[in-house]
């Protein structure tokens, strides 16, 4: 072999190593054992076939998991989208305050979420949080937003939004500050509206950047879930029970771990679903510099 | 440049709307300030007039073992930066200016983990730590991200941007290639570390259910389990503390981020823009 092959190789080795250990071959690793029944004692665990997933596909809670993050997903990527432009588009002109502005849309992303999670329990407990005192000055009555299984996903839904939104405008604001000034200008010289620049010039040169936060909101949607476990742990009756949460309480509460690797094979299915979409179908459609 | 056409009126319609919606988006961390520094009486009154207090903070402090999980936490974000930090740097430079055999092939294989992160293989991990016999570590938490995708494409975007002649004099005056990864390289990466180095701390410092499922111990818990564990389980409903608590641990990394927001906004863009 040449010298430089095998420097190179060398050099790749520890990172290699402990990346396909801990993320190819675990993901391998589950799919092989979502084959199998769930390992007791010493004893190899049996080959099972299709068992698992026909366990999920009869398990009412599971379905009730994806549905919720499917509404979840769909509520949560769009409303952070466009709040994240909107908030760029404000602070990168000038206004009074800009900065101030600017750090308090930031700051909720430099929490931790466990952190922004107990603020929020806060928030929303009944008679004492800030939701039910407001309501109550316009003569509303207490209402318990967690323990109600038709609020509690809309709550987390409003936790995540408020986490993520400032974290994406740094992307647009990034996009925005970079964008040619000439374009505006000549738009300017023929008449058009702001609206009208902002609709035909804008938003297509700001397509990539809204390509990759889509990206990232979409693998959020599906990866984080401590606001779950600390603030509704699933509940009431799995209202909030999202894909990942299923898995850690399958696998890590009932210790049941081959159903938790079949239902982390849907996620995984799901999450490269979602990137061979955005790449393929999207990424056509993208206006690249 | 929202829904306003020209004139003062839309402009003032504009800074108004971007004004409330900031207040808005401050509030729950207004309303945490204000319970953690009063006493509980006044968590819920605002009264401009009520004493403020440390007794809180002094309260949560004292009520669990926040010094160790300050520890743990620190310990563990400074593994995962030297580690990421050293094997990022050898595989990205291999990656930018080493020609070998089967070079896009192994780049594919590690730019697959910006797609499937460690984070939604819980249980695959887990078992791989247990059989290690290395569950309830700091090195268990930090494993799974040692070897980061993300630092290798960052470092090795900005390796290739490296003028090749600056590498060339290096090695014609006798240096080798760890010498000049180190003299002419790193040095030049320099914004990209502080970049990456930012990114990196304040995910680790605020991860949660990795390192909730592989920690089992006061010696090992970073501080986001040790406060998840002291919300849930020790306090009643005194959200006075709970609070204290929860600004208690997000202090650090909050008030380095207030201090040097520029280069945290600036990190976090370079980091976004691929």
């Amino acid at each position: 072999m040449r010298r430089e092959t095998i420097h190179a190789y060398l050099l790749l080795l520890p990172a290699i190593i402990l990346l396909v250990a801990f993320t190819h071959w675990p993901a391998v690793a589950t799919l092989i054992d979502s084959l199998y029944a769930t390992p007791h004692g010493g004893r190899p665990p049996p080959f099972v076939g299709a068992d698992n997933y026909q366990g999920l596909v009869d398990d009412p809670v599971f379905w009730q998991a994806l549905v919720n993050n499917v509404w979840y997903a769909v509520a949560t990527i769009p409303t952070s989208i466009v709040l994240a432009l909107l908030m760029a588009l404000a602070v990168n002109h000038a206004l009074p305050g800009r900065a101030m502005l600017r750090m308090a849309y930031f700051l909720p992303t430099m929490l931790p979420m466990i952190a922004v999670a107990n603020i929020w329990l806060f928030f929303y407990t009944p008679d004492y949080g800030l939701f039910d005192r407001i309501i109550a000055l316009f003569g509303g009555g207490r209402h318990n937003w967690l323990g109600d299984t038709s609020t509690a996903l809309p709550a987390m839904i409003v936790v995540a939004v408020w986490k993520e939104a400032g974290f994406f405008m740094i992307f647009y604001l990034a996009a925005l500050q970079t964008m040619p000034t000439d374009l505006k200008e000549a738009a300017a010289l023929e008449g058009s509206s702001r609206l009208n620049y902002f609709r035909r010039v804008t938003l297509p040169l700001l397509m990539p950047t809204t390509l990759f936060v889509l990206v990232n909101a979409v693998i959020n949607a599906f990866r984080v879930i401590d606001h779950i476990i600390v603030m509704t742990r699933g509940g009431p009756d799995n209202a909030t029970t999202l894909l990942l949460f299923y898995v850690y309480e399958t696998g890590f509460r009932f210790w049941d771990t081959a159903t938790a690797a079949a239902a982390t094979v849907v996620l995984l299915t799901i999450m490269a679903l979602a990137a061979a979409f955005q790449f393929g179908v999207l990424g056509r459609r993208v206006h690249y510099r | 440049m929202m829904v306003a056409d020209h004139g003062p009126i839309g402009r003032y319609l504009e800074t108004l709307g971007a004004w409330m919606l900031g207040i808005l988006w401050m509030l729950p961390l207004l309303y945490a300030l204000w319970s953690a520094f009063h006493p509980a009486a006044y968590a819920t009154n605002f009264d401009p007039l009520a004493p403020l207090t440390l007794a809180n903070f002094k309260a949560a402090w004292q009520a669990a073992p926040f010094t160790r999980y300050l520890i743990n936490t620190v310990l563990l974000v400074t593994l995962i930066l030297a580690a990421q930090f050293v094997l990022c740097t050898l595989a990205a430079f291999a990656f930018a200016r080493l020609v070998f055999p089967g070079r896009d092939l192994l780049f594919a294989v590690v730019l697959l983990q910006l797609m499937v992160m460690p984070d939604v293989l819980l249980v695959g991990n887990y078992r791989t730590v247990v059989q290690l016999h290395l569950a309830d570590t700091i090195l268990a938490i930090a494993l799974p991200y040692l070897g980061s995708a993300f630092g290798i494409f960052l470092l090795r975007q900005t390796f290739l941007t490296i003028p090749q002649p600056l590498d060339d004099a290096a090695r014609l005056e006798g240096c080798g290639l760890l010498a000049r990864l180190w003299r002419v390289y790193v040095p030049l990466a320099k914004p990209t570390y502080i970049a990456y180095g930012l990114v990196s701390v304040s995910y680790h410092w605020n991860n949660f259910l990795w390192p909730l499922v592989i920690t089992n111990s006061v010696t090992t818990r970073p501080l986001t389990v040790g406060l998840a564990v002291f919300a849930t389980t020790d306090q009643g409903i005194d959200w006075s503390i709970v609070t204290a608590a929860t600004l208690m641990t997000s202090a650090p990394l909050l008030i380095a981020f207030l201090l040097f927001q520029r280069q945290f906004v600036q990190s976090f863009m370079r980091a976004g823009i691929r």
